[in-house]
């Protein structure tokens, strides 16, 4: 259970969710992120691969971070998500808001170079 | 983290419907939210509903019930607890989650989804909450609401 930061290329940090986002630990997950921004990185891939489930809190601090990442000019992708995740993101109409990637590495890839 | 949460079981069965009921008072805290819906998750994964649908739909939508009438009901107000039954039978699982706050008019709270109200933080609980179950009632306090999810 937690957050696992991981620089995978210059400028563009992976940051894994294991377990859930909710309400509980959300906080976690958002202070990891804004120390990471503020020390330079703009670029973040969430990977939901080993995510059982998200509430509503998980979902509202990816939207609030993802406003503070590209105020700074920087971008936040999700990758990995099930189903289940998948349409949660449809229902709430998220998946308007968010570039989706199927995978990690395909997220990865669309941060140039 | 050490747990005051202890979770009853009760079986109910001789010919009615109801096959058992799990009760659980949850302080009101939000750090809780996770380790009681791991508890109750944990007891209904071999009854009507799919493990699937235990993982995910139970999962969050109880994890909404519980943060909503913690953090709006009881103000996170430590001296106060949040009541979970959950009455299990082969046909359907039926949460109810209870607070001691003065309730509210769910008919009010705003559509999310709405284009100006999409990059906002908070607001979707309900809405999440009404999509994950096939069912959603309110006592008419505001301060109970009943999920009803279908065996499948």
């Amino acid at each position: 259970m937690g957050f696992s930061l991981t620089q995978k290329k210059p400028g563009v940090v992976m940051v894994g969710v294991d377990g859930q986002l909710i309400v509980g630990n959300r906080q976690e997950l958002k202070q990891k992120v804004l120390d990471a921004l503020d020390g330079g990185t703009n670029k973040f891939v969430i990977d939901f691969s080993r995510t059982g489930y998200i509430d509503s809190s998980g979902l509202g601090v990816l939207v609030s971070l993802s406003k503070k990442i590209r105020e700074q000019g920087g971008d936040l992708r999700l990758a990995g998500l099930n189903d289940d995740l998948q349409t949660l993101f449809e229902l709430t109409k998220l998946d308007t808001l968010f570039s989706i990637a199927k995978t990690p590495e395909e997220a990865l890839a669309a941060f140039s170079p | 983290m050490t747990t005051p949460l202890r979770l009853h079981v009760r079986p109910r069965g001789a010919g009615g419907e109801v096959e058992f009921e799990l009760l659980l008072d949850v302080p009101s805290d939000l750090k809780y939210v996770g380790p009681a819906v791991d508890l109750i998750a944990a007891r209904c994964r071999h009854g009507a509903l799919s493990p699937r649908r235990v993982e995910f739909n139970l999962r969050t939508a109880l994890a909404e019930a519980l943060a909503n009438a913690i953090a709006y009901g009881n103000h996170q107000d430590p001296s106060r607890v949040v009541r979970v039954r959950v009455e299990a039978s082969r046909a359907w699982l039926r949460i109810h989650v209870t607070d001691d706050g003065a309730g509210f008019d769910p008919a009010v709270v705003p559509d999310p989804t709405l284009p100006g109200r999409l990059e906002r933080e908070d607001g979707r609980g309900l809405f999440v909450l009404r999509s994950l179950v096939d069912h959603v009632t309110f006592n008419e306090k505001g301060n109970s609401v009943c999920l009803t999810l279908r065996a499948g």
